[in-house]
């Protein structure tokens, strides 16, 4: 994994972005842009519709109505995006395999595969597993094993959907690890989690989620030291927002 | 899809398309015949021994009469043997046959239980041994498949003076199936059967059965084969299939058949002379 | 009982005969289930994957194939194959290949069946992950089938087990020839025939013994495989 330059996925701007199925609601006039830079982070209670955001940023989902463009254009096939699902799927080859079919996918020439399969396990710390049946590792391995399938893309943006989720601490620490340094390496991370501490972590900025709107967005700093929204101060307090 | 998967599909996939011509190229023919032959063993006496004169191998389809004529009739045989004369005329009658031969006899014998609830064995007289099963109501096993045996069954009981499909009771019994099916019924259930005597040479699961009537004229069973008619269907091998019916009426054949025997017993009568036969 | 061991007696010898009837058995049956498994599994994944009017239909319609009569089948392709049918030129009826042919289309049902029902359940775990990585449709059905593999490789067992019990169609299409199309099932229909029991006993326990044999060997496999792939 090398050094990115700023990429032309960049920004991601949504524009009064409403998805609906059927009669709910799920995401309520979004307008919202991200930009290169430090991590994103989209916190907010269950349901709030960050995984749907997620999607739809990753391209995955079309709006109801609305737009989203990615560096200005629209219908960006996702070649240089990549998403970590919540429970991601594993395939059921060993841990190895699952990077190079990443790779094949991606269309990635078949020389580089064992250079790039070997340097992504190293990055995850998985290469003393790298032939283990990767259904058959541990929830944070696992976890490890999906964001190094998703950099087999190459990707500029990388969407994570609650990466530590049920992971114990330790497990939680490696993944966050993994994402300071993918950061680091000019790869645009957003991710969604309703874990506040992890946000404070992580976060550049924060967007903030309820019921399908956006509450409240800002650089991380600022949200947390002076929330303006009355749902983001019930948030932050630790109760419970409904 | 890896290389061994590959490999193994294009095994298969090959042996199954050299399968169809290896056994294509064979010098052979198919003979539809009756149970009978076959059940008894004669084939497997007679075909090696043909095999070893001309080099043709003989594939046979063993069936109930008239199903081996309707085989023959399709075009699935070369040649037809079976034994049940009036069907093999109409069957020349109708063109399918190219000419039919005498070839043997054996005969059929009336099997019961040792318990012989119609009390008729020992008697030479078939009819008179029907007619007091029907008197008494004793349990009968007919083959029903229109084999040439059932077809010889329904002659008898008509000769009888019976008209079985009206005065059938639940004492007759219709399995519609083969010889050794209807032995095998009628030794589970205690039953009498019209039997060929080479399948009954060589039927094992007796159980409690034995001859009741043998030795009436009216019990012989004439064999007779065709050579399927080529103008009908031009896939017959009408060489191969008229060298055997040649060898078969031979002297040598006619030899072969007569020696054949189970337990010292011979079963079948060469009779190809016979013109009436 | 010395009768009851001719059939070991048979096993023991090494009797050419018996290994020839089951060597065609085997032959006749993994053909078709090879044959059905070309057809059978993409048919099934194609049906998982796609979405088209009066698609309940054939799947009730595949799913109730899978109990096709073998007599039926036998039958139809006994007329299909015949001098007088439609494929008469060939000249297939009373051969090897045409009880491969019957077979196959006892079998593909079974396989098409079984690879649609797994097939579309793994696809419900993948299609996330398989429609971020962009894959096409082509992708999506080879990684779906190879994945699926070990479960497939019941769906081939079930196929197998189908096969190799069946004698109603076979006896038809091939005749029961001896040397050249009688299986285990006919012969052991045709030794029922002629009243040796023992015999069609022991035959039926070789019959049994083979496929206990292909099923644990296929077993053994994919315990293997799934240690190595999960």
């Amino acid at each position: 994994m090398t050094m990115r330059a700023p990429s032309e996925e960049l920004p991601i701007v949504f524009e009064g972005v409403t998805v609906a199925a059927g009669p709910v609601t799920i995401l309520d006039s979004i307008s919202l842009t991200l930009l290169p830079g430090p991590p994103t982070v989209l916190i907010g209670p269950n349901g709030s519709g960050k995984s749907t955001l997620l999607r739809m940023a990753m391209g995955l989902l079309a709006p109801s109505r609305g737009r989203i463009t990615w560096g200005g254009r629209e219908n960006v096939p996702p070649l240089k995006r990549a998403i970590v699902f919540q429970r991601p799927a594993m395939l059921r080859r060993s841990a190895a395999a699952n990077i190079r079919f990443a790779l094949r996918a991606a269309s990635i020439a078949h020389a580089e595969h064992a250079r790039r399969t070997s340097e992504l396990l190293e990055l995850v710390g998985l290469e003393r597993l790298a032939d283990r049946a990767a259904r058959r590792l541990s929830g944070g391995e696992q976890q490890r094993l999906a964001l190094a399938r998703a950099l087999a893309r190459d990707p500029a943006v990388l969407f994570l959907d609650e990466p530590t989720a049920s992971l114990d601490p330790t497990a939680t620490k490696a993944v966050e690890d993994i994402i300071r340094t993918v950061s680091e390496r000019n790869i645009k991370v957003v991710m969604a989690t309703h874990d506040l501490g992890e946000a404070r972590r992580l976060a550049g900025d924060i967007v903030m989620l309820h019921r399908g709107r956006i509450v409240e967005t800002g650089a991380a700093a600022s949200f947390f030291d002076r929330p303006q929204t009355a749902e983001a101060k019930t948030f932050l307090a630790g109760e419970l927002l409904v | 899809m890896n290389m061994l998967t590959r490999r193994l599909l294009i095994a298969v996939t090959a042996s199954f398309v050299f399968a169809g011509h290896a056994f294509a190229q064979d010098k052979s023919i198919v003979v539809a015949s009756t149970t009978s032959t076959q059940d008894s063993g004669l084939f497997g006496h007679l075909l090696p021994m043909f095999k070893a004169k001309a080099g043709i191998d003989v594939k046979v389809v063993a069936q109930g009469t008239g199903q081996a004529l309707d085989t023959a009739r399709r075009g699935d045989a070369d040649v037809v043997f079976v034994h049940a004369k009036p069907a093999e005329e109409k069957f020349l009658a109708e063109g399918f046959g190219v000419k039919r031969y005498p070839v043997m006899y054996n005969d059929f014998i009336l099997i019961g239980p040792k318990a012989d609830p119609a009390g008729i064995r020992g008697s030479r007289d078939i009819v008179a041994a029907l007619s007091a099963i029907k008197a008494k109501g004793a349990d009968f096993i007919s083959r029903g498949d229109k084999s040439g045996t059932h077809q010889a069954e329904l002659n008898l009981w008509k000769v009888a003076g019976i008209d079985i499909a009206k005065d059938k009771g639940p004492w007759y019994k219709e399995i519609g199936q083969g010889m050794g099916a209807a032995l095998n019924t009628a030794s589970a259930s205690n039953a009498y059967v019209l039997a060929d005597r080479g399948t009954w040479l060589s039927f094992k699961n007796r159980g409690d059965l034995a001859i009741a009537v043998e030795g009436d004229k009216r019990l012989f069973n004439q064999y007779g084969v065709m050579l399927v008619n080529p103008e009908k269907h031009p896939s017959v091998k009408k060489d191969l299939g008229q060298q055997f019916i040649d060898w078969l009426v031979s002297s040598e054949g006619q030899k072969a058949i007569a020696d054949y025997k189970i337990n010292g017993e011979q079963l079948f009568y060469p009779n190809t002379n016979d013109s009436g036969a | 009982m010395p009768q009851d061991l001719t059939a070991l007696q048979l096993v023991l010898s090494g009797d050419p005969a018996l290994f020839a009837i089951v060597r065609l058995s085997l032959y006749v049956s993994l053909s078709a289930v090879v044959l059905a498994a070309l057809i059978g599994i993409p048919l099934g994944a194609w049906i998982a994957l796609t979405r088209f009017p009066g698609r309940q239909g054939v799947i009730v319609m595949l799913n109730a194939l899978m109990g096709l009569p073998p007599v039926v089948v036998g039958l139809a392709v006994y007329l299909t194959l015949s001098r007088s049918g439609p494929l008469g030129a060939f000249g297939l009826l009373f051969t090897p290949s045409a009880m491969i042919i019957a077979q196959t289309v006892l079998v593909t049902p079974i396989i098409a069946a079984l690879t649609r029902q797994t097939i579309e359940d793994l696809w419900i775990e993948y299609r996330d992950e398989l429609t971020a990585m962009n894959l096409g449709p082509l992708g999506r059905v080879a990684t779906l089938i190879w994945d699926a593999r070990f479960s497939l490789v019941t769906a081939l067992l079930a196929g197998f087990g189908r096969a190799a019990a069946e004698v109603g169609a076979i006896i038809i299409v091939g005749g029961n020839i001896e040397g050249f199309t009688r299986t285990m099932t006919t012969a052991i229909a045709l030794e029922t025939s002629k009243g040796d029991l023992p015999l069609a006993v022991g035959l039926g326990l070789v019959l049994i013994a083979i496929v206990i044999a292909v099923n644990a060997l296929a077993w053994t496999a994919r315990r293997a495989g799934e240690r190595l792939a999960g």
